[in-house]
């Protein structure tokens, strides 16, 4: 462990171009996923949390099914999907990512952190007092006003949920190694190379790696605290 | 169940609806405001009828406000609490909100955060946040009904101001039947559901119609 630590600043100080390499990519593929994933899982919580319709149950229920997703099985389900012989992997379009790219892992990773988002979001705004929502009704909001009004005073439990999903996908492996394929240089994220480099036989490596992402992972949650308010 | 054959409020007057807990007070209130629709029958506002099958147009739910028992405040400052009703309709008068905490007695908290104050402060907060959107009807649910006397004098003289001054119509539900009688023009008694009787205070209290409304006068009802 201590030798792994003492490659981790190693590799840090020298400004290693492979390392930089393979953390820009981690964070551009999680934080893309991250942002695409709120984008739909912030809204979609709101309207779980402040309507009530028919199959109400059931969403919610794959809502937190889907909490527990395996990455891998996420990851199963992109590959058959975008697969040459999959239902998206024939079409010749700009819209539909290709596998082995950083678009697919993006793709795969999105659907990892959506439901934890849009369930944690859920829960978040249910929290919220229900005498408030009448009153805010009552000063004439409308529905929109009501749902963003509500969402800011949920805005801690929102904040946890939308750490909740980078922590998922930041230091997931299952699925971004079936549709990303680790290659050098194109799809090599943290968390892939930590594998490799396990395989390989170089663990002082691949502490070093496992360190650098633990410390990614903690200064991203203390930025986001802070952003909150709550640090 | 709420079942009124037929109940008109005027213009600019207070009236106040005494009766136990779960006689229907608030369930009025909440249709008063269209935070409900009747299952059947019809609201009129001024010559607008509502029904189960109509939707509220947002120009007339707003021109209605509730202050309810509990002060339901957002957690942002004094001054930002009541300015939010103006935000909702697109307006930002500082000078607007500042005079209605003013009116409270609350200018100098402005700045505060609302969920730091005590209860009749939060309460007066909520009363400031509904006056600014000058409202033509103000429902007041039990408005204080967990304050002490000397804020239970104070929202009451302002309740009393704002009818005088701005005209607005308030309805007020109240356990208090000291208060219903010191600020309503008329009183409405309701039990289980129905509208037993409603008259100008001074009958209300003097000479009630119905066996039962003397009998909550008098404090002799048993529930």
């Amino acid at each position: 462990m201590l030798t792994g630590l003492l490659e981790a600043f190693n590799l840090i100080l020298r400004g290693d171009a492979d390392l930089a390499e393979i953390v820009l990519l981690s964070f551009q593929v999680s934080g893309l996923a991250l942002f695409f994933s709120s984008l739909i899982g912030v809204p979609l919580g709101a309207q779980m949390a402040l309507n009530h319709f028919r199959g109400h149950r059931l969403v919610s229920l794959l809502i937190y099914t889907g909490m527990g997703l395996p990455p891998v099985v996420a990851g199963l389900f992109v590959y058959l999907l975008l697969s040459r012989s999959g239902p998206l992997g024939g079409m010749d379009s700009g819209l539909v990512p290709t596998l082995f790219t950083p678009a697919a892992m993006i793709f795969a990773q999105t659907i990892i952190a959506l439901p934890l988002v849009t369930g944690f979001t859920m829960a978040a705004v249910m929290a919220v007092d229900a005498e408030l929502r009448r009153q805010i009704v009552a000063l004439g909001a409308t529905s929109w006003q009501m749902t963003l009004t509500i969402l800011r005073e949920a805005r801690a439990g929102v904040a946890v949920a939308i750490m909740a999903g980078f922590g998922r996908v930041i230091a997931e492996v299952g699925a971004v190694m079936l549709v990303g394929g680790n290659i050098d240089h194109k799809t090599r994220v943290l968390t892939t190379a930590i594998v490799l480099e396990t395989r390989k036989g170089e663990f002082d490596l691949a502490i070093a790696l496992g360190l650098i992402l633990l410390s990614l992972a903690f200064l991203s949650n203390l930025l986001m605290l802070r952003l909150q308010g709550t640090v | 169940m709420l079942h009124v054959d037929s109940l008109a409020v005027a213009r600019g007057e207070i009236l106040g609806v005494v009766g136990p807990s779960g006689s229907g007070k608030s369930t009025l209130l909440r249709l008063l405001n269209f935070l409900e629709l009747p299952s059947s029958g019809e609201i009129r506002f001024e010559e607008q009828l509502f029904g189960a099958d109509k939707s509220i147009p947002l120009a007339v739910r707003r021109r209605i406000t509730t202050v309810f028992q509990r002060p339901a405040l957002l957690s942002r400052s004094v001054y930002e609490n009541v300015r939010y009703g103006l935000t909702l309709r697109g307006k930002d008068d500082a000078e607007l909100v500042m005079a209605a905490l003013a009116q409270v007695g609350l200018a100098d908290l402005a700045k505060q955060s609302a969920r730091k104050l005590s209860g009749g402060e939060m309460q007066r907060v909520a009363l400031a946040r509904a006056l600014v959107i000058e409202p033509d009807v103000l429902l007041l649910d039990e408005p204080t009904a967990n304050l002490d006397p000397q804020n239970v004098a104070s929202i009451e003289s302002i309740a009393q101001s704002v009818k005088e001054s701005a005209g607005t119509t308030i309805v007020l539900v109240t356990h208090n039947v000291f208060q219903a009688r010191r600020l309503a023009d008329r009183v409405l008694l309701l039990l289980d559901g129905e509208v037993v009787e409603v008259a100008q205070t001074e009958a209300f209290f003097e000479d009630p119609q119905d066996a039962r409304t003397g009998a909550f006068v008098r404090g002799e009802m048993v529930y």
